[in-house]
Order: structure tokens, then sequence, then C-alpha cells
């Protein structure tokens, strides 16, 4: 049932219901090779229940979500992971007692069964991903600070390092600027204008601002279902999506 | 040698931790008690791999299993079917209606050996059975609950209930189990009278080695990415799942190691007590484990063998003189542990020994990660005299964390 | 089988049936308690059964009491006792919840361990004022006797007058919970405990009130308990792996799930009883639920929904 093509996601005919109310009702859309898709709409929407499909967190009710021409609605979730899809949760989820370093380090790809994590022997390797990823999200000088001290932003941040770690070639990230300062939503701004150059992501959010910074590329839902999808100019000037973000 | 130093002996602190328990059971212990009182120590000391399985388990891995009598009996009664085989040679048995068989069968008219019992003639198969049944057992619940995401007070009480049930089959199947007075008369080990004071010195120093090198292990496997791994499961499970790790596996595999390690216990119990019963199965013998690494500290290895120590010369103290008392204190001891000492033992050294200045000096203070992964307790002690005597009502949420 | 003529093992079915039926009683009103509790906070009370032990031990003491002080008024004590367990272990639920459980929130193993604390206590505090020996109330002469349909079949009187009062508990659960402003506040906060609380329920009170009728519950099960069995210190943790076996099969959450497996378990074990041993008995049936949970871990009557 799944067509070939050349996007890197393949979203078709999706569907979920819970007990007779469609979420996410016989939705379509397609996510090309390192694009920055941003999808916004108002509460209830179906958006995270979206991402929540496409994780396997949720399982479909029927249609196909296919992932570099793969069919992931039958996988679990830590095989979607691994087939490279990462995604970053609403409210940011960390292990708060571990260090910055060990939030990294526990995320980096290897050891990944019982017993290769067993047998598991920090490499240099790893520590010099750990830099790296570090640098990126702005975190190298608090790689020994517990997790549980960092600001709300830098623990949404730490977070999307952790996703980073595993260099996954979907990353997707719901509502990432959710409380914080406009000095931080510049900066992550930045952070996911730096990070989509080799990967995929799609970006779940509400902050408009923010969403024009970053947006190329912009999908409304509504009802489970797509209301309008292009550029920023074309979608704020659309009659049907005025109406639903303005008419009540 | 660093790599044994830092994963099986944990650093300084859990090196010279491990020194101070070595020295108290390998040397202090044997020199200072009598044949009896150290025969009840080596008693103890196989609870406490029990305890220090649920460290694993329930410590780190967050699974309360309140079975873990069940593992501790499976690798007991495979012991003791050897031995109680050995001990029912056709000689010894000749006045039975069928000879070669345990008594107990000839006396609930079994007339020939019932096939599971055959294989435990042979000492290898034995062995292998104190690992395999209890793993292969372990595997089976743990897959069927883990897998489909079944975790806390559901599997706690899924674990009680199968202990009623193991309970339950040894006592109703006196013919092939011993019943209620289990599987007693032991007499020999390949030959070797384990009744003798030397013999029970012996099974002391074997049983004792055995749980130093079980708690090496389990070091080994704590502080391994395995061991973060489970840490961060309890707190985030979800992110765990999401980073790529099939969660249910980690827990399946604690969950084996665990019963494995309560099953070595078990077997040294029958060798070292010469008798194994189901009062060492049910659910009572469980919860009583449970609170042996709760006493100790359920995150200490260590703390956990000294909490076994401590409850049951507790037990047996008490028992012999204010049998009335005990119950009172040990439902007390549960309650207290968890709301005021959830560290246990471990706890209040970690809290306290940095008071003292040798401690300090010799740097053996615990170390940042062992203080953060420590449980809040419930409430403080204040609190709950201050309820006690108060008459208003609500208290702002902010008291407890 | 074969020594039963086909009307002889009617008449056995029917009368293990009702024995069944009194099994059926006890189990649903504890699991009715506990279920309560499980349900509505997400915790489990170990000492649910210590709590039935106090119903019963309740009941006891009224009796001996009106039969020393008012022996004309024998005939209606039981009714009196019914209440008085239900005041008495539910006060008594209201005080543990304020002075344990309330701290222990967060933590449901942890709970699971100081409860148990609790029912050793408790326990020992039976064995301490009634002693170790089994005691019985005198019943009311109404509740003696049997009931004949035919020659063959005796069904208890005092089997009828338990499954009745389940009846009417069940009723008053179904009815507080459902279909009043207080169940509403209930089931409000098990639903969202902090919009609950936003939007002006004192989510601590409805706590605190809800232990205590899980519990009060629980005290009746005690009282109904005395007109089948005598009480011990350890009566109550007799009956407490079934009824735990009782609200997870039936899915926590559903009244109805509750009756029918406390139907299906009570009816399985006294139906088995006859054929096999009663240890035997117990074995299949806690080994089939077991296995049943393994394949269907939410409880036969749960319905899936989004978390």
């Amino acid at each position: 049932m799944t067509t070939t093509t050349d996007f890197l996601l393949a979203i078709e005919d999706l569907t979920v219901s819970f007990d007779g109310f469609k979420a996410v009702d016989s939705l379509t859309m397609y996510i090309d090779k390192n694009e920055l898709r941003v999808v916004i709409g108002p509460n209830g929407a179906g958006k995270t229940t979206l991402l929540d499909l496409i994780c396997g967190k949720t399982k479909s009710s029927s249609g196909s979500i296919s992932f570099k021409n793969k069919e992931m609605t039958k996988m679990a979730e830590h095989e979607i992971v691994r087939a490279g899809i990462g995604r970053k949760f609403q409210t940011p989820s960390i292990y708060e007692n571990l260090t910055v370093y060990q939030n990294l380090e526990v995320s980096y790809p290897e050891g990944r069964g019982v017993f290769g994590s067993l047998f598991f022997q920090t490499t240099d390797e790893v520590i010099k991903r750990v830099n790296e990823v570090a640098k990126e999200i702005q975190l190298e000088n608090f790689l020994d600070t517990e997790a549980a001290i960092l600001s709300h932003g830098q623990k949404q941040w730490l977070e999307i390092g952790m996703l980073l770690m595993q260099d996954p070639e979907l990353l997707m990230l719901d509502e990432p600027v959710a409380g914080m300062s406009a000095k931080e939503r510049d900066e992550t701004a930045e952070l996911l204008n730096r990070i989509c150059e080799n990967r995929s992501v799609i970006v779940i959010e509400h902050d408009m601002e923010f969403v024009k910074k970053i947006a190329r590329k912009v999908t409304v839902l509504h009802q489970g279902k797509i209301l309008a999808e292009g550029t920023m100019e074309k979608v704020q000037a659309d009659e049907k999506v005025i109406e639903v973000y303005l008419g009540h | 040698m660093n790599f044994v130093y830092e994963r099986f002996l944990g650093g300084k602190n859990g090196a010279v931790a491990i020194a101070i328990l070595a020295i108290l059971i390998l040397v202090i212990f044997p020199l200072f008690l009598d044949a009896f009182r150290l025969n009840l120590v080596g008693k103890y000391l196989t609870f406490a791999f029990a305890a220090v399985s649920l460290v694993l388990l329930w410590g780190y891995g967050g699974i309360l299993s309140l079975g873990q009598g069940v593992f501790f009996g499976l690798g007991g009664y495979a012991m003791a079917m050897f031995l109680k085989l050995e001990a029912s040679d056709p000689e010894s048995t000749k006045i039975q209606t069928t000879p070669g068989i345990p008594d107990f069968m000839d006396w609930n008219q079994l007339y020939e050996l019932p096939w599971f019992w055959i294989p435990f003639e042979s000492f290898t198969f034995t062995l292998l059975a104190i690992i395999l049944v209890p793993s292969i057992f372990a595997f089976i619940i743990g897959y069927s609950m883990f897998k489909r995401r079944v975790g806390g007070v559901y599997f706690a009480i899924i674990t009680q209930v199968i202990a009623v049930i193991l309970t339950v089959l040894i006592v109703g199947q006196q013919g092939y189990t011993g019943g209620i007075n289990g599987i007693t008369d032991l007499k020999t080990l390949n030959g070797w009278d384990i009744r003798t004071d030397s013999a029970k010195l012996t099974l002391y120093f074997i049983n004792a080695l055995l749980l130093l090198g079980v708690i090496m292990l389990s070091k080994f496997i704590l502080t391994s990415k395995f061991g973060q791994l489970l840490l961060a499961m309890k707190d985030k499970e979800d992110r765990v799942r999401f980073s790529g790790y099939d969660v249910s596996n980690f827990k399946i595999f604690v969950f084996c190691v665990s019963a494995v390690i309560a099953a070595i216990g078990g077997a040294m119990f029958t060798l070292q007590v010469g008798f194994m019963s189901p009062s060492f199965v049910g659910i009572v013998p469980s919860i009583e484990m449970v609170i042996f690494a709760a006493v100790g500290g359920r995150m200490s290895l260590i703390g956990v063998v000294y909490g076994t120590l401590l409850v049951n010369f507790g037990k047996t103290g008490f028992s012999e003189t204010f049998p009335e008392l005990w119950l009172f204190l040990m439902g007390g001891l549960f309650i207290a542990v968890v709301m005021f000492f959830p560290n246990g033992l471990a706890g209040i050294w970690n809290k306290y020994a940095p008071k003292f200045k040798f401690i300090r000096r010799m740097n053996l203070t615990p170390d940042k990660a062992v203080l953060d992964a420590q449980i809040a307790p419930a409430v403080s002690i204040a609190e709950v005299t201050s309820d006690l005597v108060s008459t208003s009502d609500e208290k702002p949420e902010g008291a407890k964390s | 089988m074969g020594d039963f003529s086909l009307q002889e093992l009617t008449s056995i079915l029917a009368m293990q049936g009702f024995v069944g039926i009194s099994l059926f009683s006890v189990l649903l009103l504890m699991a009715l308690g506990l279920a309560i509790i499980f349900g509505q906070m997400g915790v489990i009370n170990m000492a649910h059964g210590e709590f039935m032990a106090m119903g019963a031990y309740t009941t006891y003491l009224l009796s001996v009491m009106t039969q020393t002080y008012f022996p004309e008024l024998m005939n209606y004590y039981f009714l009196v006792a019914i209440v008085a367990s239900f005041i008495v272990a539910g006060a008594f639920g209201y005080l543990t919840e304020y002075v344990l459980i309330r701290h222990l929130y967060k933590r449901p193993l942890d709970t699971l361990l100081a409860t148990w604390g609790l029912s050793l206590i408790m326990q020992q505090s039976f064995r301490s004022y009634f002693g170790a020996r089994e005691v019985s109330p005198t019943l009311p002469d109404w509740l003696m006797g049997s009931w004949m349909p035919t020659d063959s079949i005796f069904i208890p009187i005092n089997g009828m007058f338990v499954l009745g009062l389940t009846g009417f508990v069940t009723l008053g659960v179904f009815l507080l919970m459902y279909r009043s402003a207080w169940g509403l506040n209930v089931r409000a906060t098990t639903q969202n405990r902090v919009m609950s609380g936003a939007v002006g329920i004192n989510t601590k009170r409805v706590d605190r009130l809800t232990f205590a009728l899980g519990c009060g519950i629980a005290g009746i099960a005690g009282a109904a308990f005395t007109t089948i069995a005598s009480t011990g210190p350890t009566s109550g943790s007799l009956y407490i792996v079934d009824t735990f076996m009782v609200v997870v099969f039936g899915g926590a959450a559903s009244l109805f799930g509750t009756i029918a497996s406390a139907f299906t378990i009570a009816q399985a074990q006294s139906i088995l009883e006859f054929f096999i041993s009663s240890s035997m008995a117990k074995v299949l049936t806690l080994l089939t639920l077991i296995v049943i949970l393994m394949i269907r871990p939410e409880g036969l009557f749960s319905s899936k929904v989004r978390k």
C-alpha cells in the first residue's frame, strides 16, 4: 500500500480515531529531504497526535506513513527511532538527575541492546560527539551541570541535543520555544536553521513571530485535516485560515 | 585492572565498602560467633541475595516484585530435590513400601519417582536448574508483562499472586513436594555430610564469597550504561523509548538477573539450613525480602546486606523474647522506612558520614551521583507530629516533594 | 462424576453455586472498596483485609454487648452492627488516609509497603485484644436455617441475606458514584486532578472521603463475613489476594467489571472445589486469571482510552 516516492516522509490517507472521534482524518502530507516544515493550527487540530502517529506513540487506525519508502505504521517506537526519526516532546523530557554530559552520552546511538549497554565503553569518539553537540546547543560550558538546574530554555536545547546525538534524518519538535524568553527564541530559531541543513525538521508551533523566522513552508491543520499548505504569506492570506484563527 | 576497580568495585568508595563488608562476614563473624550463631548469620546472608536482587530490580529498575520468594524457593527446592534424592537411597529407605523414593512420597502412596524429579539425580542438572528455571520463569512473566507496558502496582500484585499460587501448589501437592513441611532430612551433598560443624563452616564461607561475587557482578551491571538507562527509565521512560531503546528488554533482563540472584540465595539456604519449605516462598517471606532491602537502602548493594542482617537479628531476638512486640515493630518498620527513611541505612550513612572528620579526610564521602539518586522522604517527622496535634485540615502542597 | 444422577448433579451445582454466591458477596463487597480506592487514587491498600476484619470484630463486639445488656434486642442488633462496622472501619480509614496515605500518593509502590506495615500492626492488635482464636457473633434467629425450594436443595438464609446486603451496597455505591454531586467530584478528580482543584473541588477532601468510603465498605464486608464464617486476626488477609484479582481482572475503573469479575472468580472457585481439592481449585482459578491477564493485562472489562 506504500507508494514509492522521492520524499523523505510520505504520509498518505492517515486516520486515527478515538472512540469515533477522528483526531487525524485522512491526512496526506509529504516532507522533502532537508525540508523544514512548520505545522500550525488551533488547539485540538491534531498536531501533537500527528507527531505521536509518526513516532509510533499512537497507532493509526488506517493509512500509511512511509519513511524513506519504508512503512512505519507497524513498527515499534524504538525501531522508528533507529530508522532515523527523532522526536522532542512538548515539555522538556530530559533526565533531571543526570548531568548534561550524561544526558547526551546516554543518547549516543550505540550500546542500544541489553548486552551492548552492559559492555558499552565511553570512547574518544563518544566524547568528541558529545562535545560537538554540546557546542551546537550552546551548553558546552554546562557539561558537568545537573540537568535539573538548567533554565527552561536550556532544557529544551538539551533535549534537542539528545536527539542530535542520534543524528536523525527527520527531527520532530513539538512547540520548542514554548516558555522561552525572546532572546532564547531567537537563538532557537538560529539553531533550527543550522540543524536543518542536513536533515528534515517538522516543527509544531503556536508562536507566529517564531514561525515567520524559520518557516519556508507551512501546513495548517484543522480538525485533523489539512486546511492550507504553502508559504507563510500564502497561508496568511488564505480565507479559510483566517476564518479558523479569527472566526471564533 | 583499572576496569575491574571502577566497574566491579565501584571506585574507591565502593571498594572500601566492599572490603569492610568482606572483613565483617569473612573474618569478624567467623572469629567471634559460635557455630550455631554463625550458621544463623549464614542463613540471613542467603536472604541478603534476595535483598541484593531487589536493589537491581526495585531500587534501580523501579519494578517492585512482591514475589522474590518464588525465585528464592525455586532455587532452594531445586537444591533440596537433589539432596533429598541423595538422602533417599534404597538402603536408608528400605523400611518404606517403595524404597529409594523420598519418604514423603511413600507416605502419600506414591510408588515411583515422578518424572520431574528424575533429572535432579544429576548434580550438574541441579546446578543448571538453579540458574535456568528461575530465569526462564522470570522471562515468561517479564515478557508477557513488560512487553505490554504493565508495571507499577499492577506488576507487584501479579507477582504476589504468583507467590500465592506456588505456595498453595506446594502445600497442596504433598506427595510431589513434601507439602507444608517442605523437603526435610537432607544429609549429604555428593557424599559430603552437610550437617557437621565443619561442613557448615565451609558452606558459610562459600555462601559469603558467593554473596560478595553477586554484589560485584551487580555493581558491574549498575555502573554500566545499562544501569544508567535503568535510572533514566525510572525518571522518563518515554524519553528512553524515543531515544531508540527497547525499554521492555531492559526490564525483562533485570527481572531475570534478579530472579537468578534470589535463586542462588535459596539454594545456599537449603544447603546451610538443611531443608526447604513453602514458608520461604509465599507472600510473607517475599515482602520481608522487600523490607530487608528497604531498611538497608533500596539503592545500595552493600546497605541491603546490613539491612538484612539487622532486621533478621531483630526478628530472632524479639520473637524469642517478645513475639507480640515484634509484629508491631515490623509493621512500624515498614511505615517508618517508607515515610521517613526511604534510603534506609545507606541513606542515613550518606547523610551523617560526611560530618565525621576522619571520613572526610579519607575522602570516603559519597559522591554526588549517589546522593542525587536518593529518594526524598515522603514527609518529615515534624510534619506528621504537627498533623496529629493540629486540627486544621489542609496543608500546602509544597510541603511534600 | 459418574456416581451422581442427573438430578443430584443439578442439586449439587445449585448448592455449590450458592456457596459461590456467598463467596461472591464477600469478594464483591471487599473489591468494591478496594476498587473505589485503586480506581480513583491509584493506590492499593494492602490492609484492606484488616479493615474487613475490623468490621467483623465490630459486629462480634456488638453481639456480645447486646447479649449481655439487652438480650431482648438480639433480633435487631445485626442491622445496627452493619452500620457500626461501616462507621468504625470508615473512620479508621479516614484517619489512615490523613496520617499515612496522603503523603504517599506520588509513590504507589511505597503505599503498598506502608499499608502492609499497617496490616501487620492491625493483625497483631486484633490478636492482642481478641486473642488468636476465631470468634463468631451470635446470629439472630431469623438469619438461621435454610430455604428448600425442592427436596434436595438447601439454600441457607444467611447466604441470601448477605446477597441482598451486597446488592443494596452495590446499588448505593453506583448511585453515589454516578448519580450524586459528590460522585461527580470524585470522577472529576480522577480524570484531572489539577483541573478539578482549579474549578474549586477540594481534591484532598475527596481523596480522604473516598478512602474512608472504601474502608467503610470493607467494614460492611466484615459484618457480612461473620454470617458465613468465624473471624480470626488473619481472616482479612485470607481474602485479600482474591480481592486484588477481582479488581485487576475486572479492570479497576468499571463497576460492572468488578461485579462480573467477582462473580466469575467466586463461582469458578466454589464449583471447582466440589470436584477437586480446594487448594487445587484455588491454584487453577488464580492460574487461569494470571494467564488471561498476561494476554489481556488491562483486565477483561476496561475499554481502550486515549492516553
